[in-house]
């Protein structure tokens, strides 16, 4: 295993009264795709929300403990949030593009970050959007809305604006969940040609899309980390009852 | 045993309500163009007597010798409510920006009542609180930049408007704010926007269209705007050429005249065509915002 990208220790998330994410501690391994898997509700997408303190964003959300990204805590009062958030792409679960183009959805990202320079930003779009195989299927209408092209190709747009900040983290929160077969089979490609060059989070209920990908697991039941390690052994050996009966499918 | 048998008489009901609602429905609709429809009739013999373009650009204004230019009104109109809108978009979209995205909850949802009370205050207090308060300060500040005016003219009745028409353009932005999808705006923070990039770029950009909506709804409230207008908006003749001059809108012209001049030809004639106008420029406005809209949609979804 290679050095842990991401470390959380005694991260606590509560919302208002509810304590959503009990006292997880955990290492995650850079350039490689992590599953986190578990049942609904039971704090999944709140701990990949932490790891870009997007969780920050819901009304009374309050989090202790440290998640330390490249060994910088990035809850410390001095860290500066925008730069964080940089280093990680995130997928969410429906394709959200922005309202504008194709191109400008891509751009959109390099521009906030200063560039400006308009064959750079062109060259920029065709190499994130070749890199989520999406350029031949959109290069002669980069000027429409991004609105107008199917939900899968909307997803493979909003992977390729996330990379175009040059994150080193993909988050995804079960990108692939309102996708049809084929759709999620690409983004799981680009997932697993992406794995050389990036850390990948994905958060998933579908055991067999973590079996698919995954090199590493974490399980999570309400609220609390089970049982984390690398995915053959989570799936083959699990030891902790909870993770054993839900890889068996009886609880879900 | 048995429910009683009802269904005769429910259907009865069903029928009769369903022909009830489609007929108010319609009804509702038709006003606009019987309002439009009567006005235009009363209209006509003052149409038939000078041409359409002699009454909108001419700024002779004597009635008892039958002379009827609406420019100095119409001019009057468009300076009065355009200082409204100069003063109030710029400050409600910064209001309704910071309630729908930065302000807390308890801040968010303690103002907002505050802020749509203003909408229930009767626009005669408006126009009492502009001669007392608004008037002598124009007058007051206007002095210490040198410049002598009465205070009735268009920039009281400009600050006056304006605040009329704070609720109206709040209350809607913060709703169609608030209606823009959570997920978007993680899409762009996620990507390390700040929160105003994100609102400037993003926000701001899918809400365009009901953004200006609201703006056009404030826009034709002022433009029809009567009492708290004539209260100070200094009513002279004249096409103003600044914001001290005095101005004499539309609705105040209708407002004073209207029922004291019978006797005079045509003055009653005139009178309906200065509504009819006033009507059209709402209905321009309205439309334009449309097509304005229309073309946005499809350009950004």
């Amino acid at each position: 295993m290679n050095q842990p990208h991401i470390r959380v220790e005694n991260l606590n998330v509560y919302y208002g009264s509810d304590h959503s994410l009990r006292d997880v501690s955990i290492e995650l391994p850079g350039r490689q795709i992590i599953a986190v898997i578990g049942p609904s509700g039971c704090g999944k997408t709140t701990f990949l929300k932490s790891l870009n303190r997007m969780v920050e964003l819901a009304e009374g959300a309050r989090v202790t403990g440290r998640v330390l990204v490249d060994g910088e805590d990035i809850y410390s009062p001095t860290a500066e949030v925008t730069a964080i958030r940089k280093k990680m792409g995130l997928l969410s679960q429906t394709p959200r593009p922005l309202p504008m183009s194709i191109y400008e959805n891509v751009a959109y990202g390099p521009r906030i970050h200063g560039l400006n320079d308009r064959r750079k930003l062109d060259e920029i779009v065709e190499f994130r959007l070749r890199q989520v195989g999406l350029w031949e299927e959109v290069k002669d209408r980069l000027g429409q809305p991004a609105s107008r092209i199917s939900i899968g190709q909307q997803q493979r747009l909003c992977l390729a604006r996330g990379l175009a900040v040059e994150p080193e983290i993909i988050l995804a929160d079960e990108p692939t969940s309102a996708l049809d077969p084929m759709s999620s089979r690409r983004i799981e490609e680009c997932f697993l040609e992406l794995k050389k060059d990036y850390t990948i989070v994905i958060v998933t209920h579908i055991l067999r899309q973590a079996r698919r990908l995954a090199d590493y697991a974490a399980f999570f039941y309400c609220g609390r980390l089970v049982e984390h390690g690398p995915a053959a052994r989570m799936f083959e050996n699990p030891t902790q009852r909870e993770t054993i009966e839900y890889v068996k499918g009886i609880i879900s | 045993m048995g429910l009683p048998n009802r269904t005769k008489r429910s259907r009865l009901y069903d029928r009769a309500a369903a022909v009830l609602m489609g007929v108010l429905a319609r009804l509702s609709g038709l006003i606009v163009i019987v309002i439009a429809a009567g006005l235009f009739w009363k209209s006509v013999p003052i149409l038939k007597n000078q041409s359409l373009s002699a009454l909108l650009f001419s700024s002779e204004w004597y009635p008892l010798r039958g002379q009827f230019g609406f420019l100095p009104f119409i001019m009057g109109s468009l300076w009065v409510t355009g200082t409204a809108m100069i003063l109030a978009v710029p400050l409600c979209l910064l209001t309704a920006i910071y309630l729908a995205e930065y302000a807390p909850r308890g801040i968010r949802e303690g103002m907002r009542p505050l802020i749509d009370l203003l909408a229930g205050i009767p626009s005669v207090v408006y126009g009492v609180w502009g001669v007392l308060v608004v008037v002598p300060w124009v007058k007051r500040a206007a002095g210490w930049f040198g410049y002598s005016t009465s205070g009735y003219c268009v920039l009281s009745a400009g600050i006056v408007l304006a605040v009329m028409i704070f609720p109206v353009i709040i209350h809607m932005t913060v709703e169609i704010l608030r209606a823009v999808p959570q997920e978007i705006r993680e899409a762009s923070l996620s990507l390390g926007a700040t929160q105003w990039q994100t609102i400037k770029k993003v926000v701001l950009r899918k809400a365009f269209g009901g953004v200006l909506a609201a703006i056009v709804l404030g826009l034709s409230r002022a433009f029809g705007e009567t009492i708290a207008v004539l209260m100070v908006a200094g009513n002279a003749v004249r096409s103003p050429t600044g914001f001290l001059d005095a101005a004499y809108p539309l609705p105040a012209l209708i407002a004073n005249n209207y029922g004291e001049m019978m006797s005079i030809p045509l003055y009653d004639s005139a009178m309906m065509l200065a509504c009819l106008i006033l009507l059209g420029i709402v209905l321009v406005f309205n439309v334009l915002a449309k097509l304005v809209l229309m073309r946005i949609q499809k350009e950004i979804q």
